[in-house]
């Protein structure tokens, strides 16, 4: 099976669709089978966990074909771009030693436990030797990602949590060690296991919440113009996807579609919507000549672009670069573990030092005052606290992810929960960035008209069409039966009912976002369409506000669309922002001391994003804008926001207190190793009661995200 | 004393295969998509 399937891929290809609609068993069976039922496609196989699906098939077959299947299934998709490999996952490389260290501290275990219930003797020896035979290679095995680190901070001339780990378990197994081949009585070979059995647990459940979260905004990621239709000489249409883009090529954008890269308009009369890159809302008129911007939505027409500039060249660049700036200060950030480190591991260093001379100068020998020193070291080894972090975050996050709310990192949580302050962008993230029809227009509709602009509306496939089919099949209005009906890009949809003439057009009036109705015999009704707030936005700036965050508007929209939903909401705001204006009133507010946190979706959005101290954006969020956040919430509702805060906040007070926890238990317990009384059996028991301590307290976040 | 040398290697040997087993299972794949994994068995008939 293996060895034709590798005979077989060398003239076969290997294409990475991402698809954010699976969910279920239902839909990958769907999948698999309507991908495998394409001709030219050997075979398709979904990974749910990355909502992605691996299609082997002959060249021959397309990307588009493959696409335009899955969309007959009901399955929006992408082609994942850059590499087909899946991103390295940061669990894998931890799995081993986790599983090398679980295997070896159980079996030391059972030696131990012999030792500690009185074997004597000979018995003992053949424990002790079977434990260093087991233990040793362990130890180096699975302490393998602790040494690397402490070493690459050590020759930086830094230390950090993984220093006092690497001293504590090579000089208690070297003792040990030394104590199996000179027959004596304590070996430290099960503690040192079930340090770093705990510590590696710790370290891949941390690792295992950052994997889950980045498979889920990978799978929103990548959702933007991926390709694009080109026109070549001889007339023909071509598919050509973005990164294969070259100046001078003719790229045709149909209504509804956004564009892949920069250019300017060569045929063609359309208007494009910016709000993606200006956060500006209204629609801007554009014509043969005008520059249009990588990331615009064709709203009215098809048009043909010739390119100008591509991937680096293009406005985005600006952007970037920017962002790129602003992501520095933020990654400045000092996680609390090493915060706690720094202070920790010379204060652990010193006492183990302090009680080695002390012994020596009260008339020990020096071994005895080398055992009770890596005692010391043992019994402090930050057990507890490697796992009083990991842990609470992970349930924490967990949570929050049940709630649809996905943190990219652990330290997210931690720099949300000092916020103070919250910048929140207008268009797409107080608002639902799609413009709805205005309901008293609607209700101002007859019920024939209603029908008929149904009717009408379901023939178009503008972004206009059909928000407004979308709010009168919910308000449960019938469509009329139209004859003839024809749609002509620009001008709108036109047909024939009961003999009239009626078409759904463009407004005589420029200005506002509207579609008018042209019934024959009767007065032109206009429906206008607003950006509505979303749902319970005010409540949940409300809730933000009782948190102790005060928030502000800071849009890229003009004064008067900003004026309207701030009165609407009761913030003050800023419009007309460009990204650096953004940026800059980020970095005043924190000049003044504050923490901020942004809350934005849109390319314009994305250096503030990454600027902020912590940053969301909504799950409808363009690319740029997901990447840069720390939490990408889905759903309509604004209420994620104080619930992220919350959690973030109880998380933090459940650190602190597993942080009191661990360090409790080393006040009890290092009194005892300094005088000398500290067996293994001892520190073991201390270290897997304290361990389980700080699991138990963090299992109390399970429903922090109410 | 006996005993001990024919259980210690037993269950020794045990919790190396079991150990094998997983290292296996990790080279093998099964560990890239849990959720997926989950779901699979509710495919109606045999798997394509």
């Amino acid at each position: 099976m293996t060895a034709v399937a590798t005979a077989v891929s060398q003239v076969l290809n290997e294409t990475v669709l991402i698809v954010p609609g699976m969910h279920c068993a239902g839909c990958m069976a769907k999948v698999e089978r309507g991908l495998a039922q394409v001709p030219g496609v050997v075979g398709a196989r979904v990974n749910l966990s990355a909502r992605q699906v691996r299609v082997t098939h002959y060249p021959a077959v397309t990307i588009p074909e493959l696409t335009g299947a899955l969309e007959a299934l009901g399955f929006a998709s992408q082609p994942r771009l850059g590499e087909t490999q899946a991103a390295p996952s940061a669990v894998k490389p931890l799995l081993a030693p986790l599983a090398v260290a679980g295997f070896a501290s159980m079996n030391v275990m059972l030696m131990s436990v012999s030792i500690w219930s009185g074997a004597e003797g000979a018995t003992r020896e053949l424990f002790h030797w079977i434990s260093a035979l087991i233990g040793v290679p362990a130890t180096a095995y699975a302490g393998r990602p602790f040494f690397r680190s402490a070493w690459s901070a050590l020759r930086k001339g830094r230390t950090n949590m993984d220093v006092p780990i690497s001293i504590g378990i090579t000089l208690a197994t070297a003792l040990s060690l030394y104590e199996t081949v000179t027959g004596g009585r304590t070996a430290w070979f099960d503690g040192t296991l079930m340090l770093l059995l705990f510590l590696l647990a710790g370290r891949a459940l941390d690792a295992a919440m950052r994997d889950r979260a980045r498979a889920g905004v990978e799978a929103l990621l990548h959702q933007a113009a991926s390709g694009t239709m080109v026109v070549t000489v001889d007339g023909t249409l071509n598919w050509v996807a973005a990164p294969d883009l070259v100046s001078g090529m003719c790229m045709r954008v149909a209504a509804g579609e956004r564009l892949a890269a920069d250019g300017e308009i060569v045929s063609g009369k359309t208007a494009l919507d910016q709000s993606l890159l200006t956060g500006e809302s209204a629609p801007v008129p554009a014509q043969v000549g005008t520059a249009v911007h990588a990331g615009t939505l064709n709203l009215d027409a098809p048009i043909d672009v010739c390119v100008t500039a591509t991937g680096r060249d293009t406005s985005l660049a600006e952007i970037a670069r920017l962002m790129e700036a602003a992501g520095q200060s933020r990654s400045a950030y000092v996680r609390i573990a090493d915060r706690a480190s720094r202070y920790y591991a010379p204060a652990v260093h010193t006492l183990a030092l302090a009680s080695f001379l002390g012994w020596m100068l009260a008339g020990a020998s020096f071994y005895q005052s080398i055992v009770i020193a890596i005692a010391v070291l043992i019994i402090t080894c930050p057990c507890a606290i490697g796992l009083a972090v990991p842990v609470a975050q992970v349930v924490a996050c967990g949570a929050l992810m049940r709630k649809g709310i996905m943190v990219k990192d652990g330290s997210a949580l931690e720099r949300l929960a000092r916020i103070d302050r919250a910048v929140i962008d207008k268009t797409g993230s107080l608002t639902l960035g799609q413009p709805t029809p205005d309901a008293t227009a609607l209700a101002a509709l007859s019920p024939e008209q209603a029908a008929v602009a149904l009717g009408l509306a379901s023939y178009s496939r503008h972004p206009l069409s059909r928000a407004l089919s979308r709010a009168l099949a919910e308000a449960d209005v019938q469509a009329a039966v139209l004859e003839d009906a024809s749609e002509q890009p620009g001008r709108g949809v036109h047909a024939r009912w009961n003999g009239r003439i009626v078409a759904l057009r463009r407004p005589d009036v420029a200005g506002a976002v509207a579609v008018a109705l042209d019934m024959e015999g009767e007065p032109v009704r206009l429906i206008t369409f607003v950006d509505r707030l979303r749902p319970d936005a005010v409540q949940a700036l409300a809730h933000l506000k009782s948190q102790g965050i005060a928030s502000s508007i800071l849009s890229g929209d003009n004064a008067a669309a900003v004026a309207q939903i701030a009165r609407a909401t009761g913030l003050t705001g800023q419009s007309s922002a460009s990204p650096r204006d953004k940026t800059e009133a980020i970095a005043r507010l924190q000049g003044a001391g504050h923490h901020v946190l942004m809350i934005g979706d849109g390319l314009n959005d994305g250096p503030a994003l990454a600027a902020a101290d912590a940053s969301i954006a909504p799950g409808t969020a363009s690319d740029v804008g997901r990447q840069a956040a720390d939490i990408v919430f889905l759903g309509d509702s604004l209420m994620a926001l104080p619930c992220a805060v919350d959690t973030a906040r109880r998380t933090m007070q459940v650190v602190r207190q597993n942080f009191l926890l661990a360090i409790g238990y080393n006040v009890l317990a290092v009194p005892l190793a300094i005088l000398g009384y500290v067996t293994p059996l001892i520190a073991a028991v201390a270290m897997a009661t304290s361990s389980i301590l700080v699991i138990a307290n963090s299992l109390r976040l399970v429903r922090a995200a109410r | 004393m006996t005993s001990l040398a024919i259980l210690v290697p037993i269950a020794l040997v045990m919790g190396l295969c079991s150990l094998g087993t997983f290292f296996w299972a990790l080279r093998g794949g099964q560990f890239e998509d849990l959720d997926g994994a989950a779901n699979r068995i509710l495919f109606d008939d045999e798997a394509p």
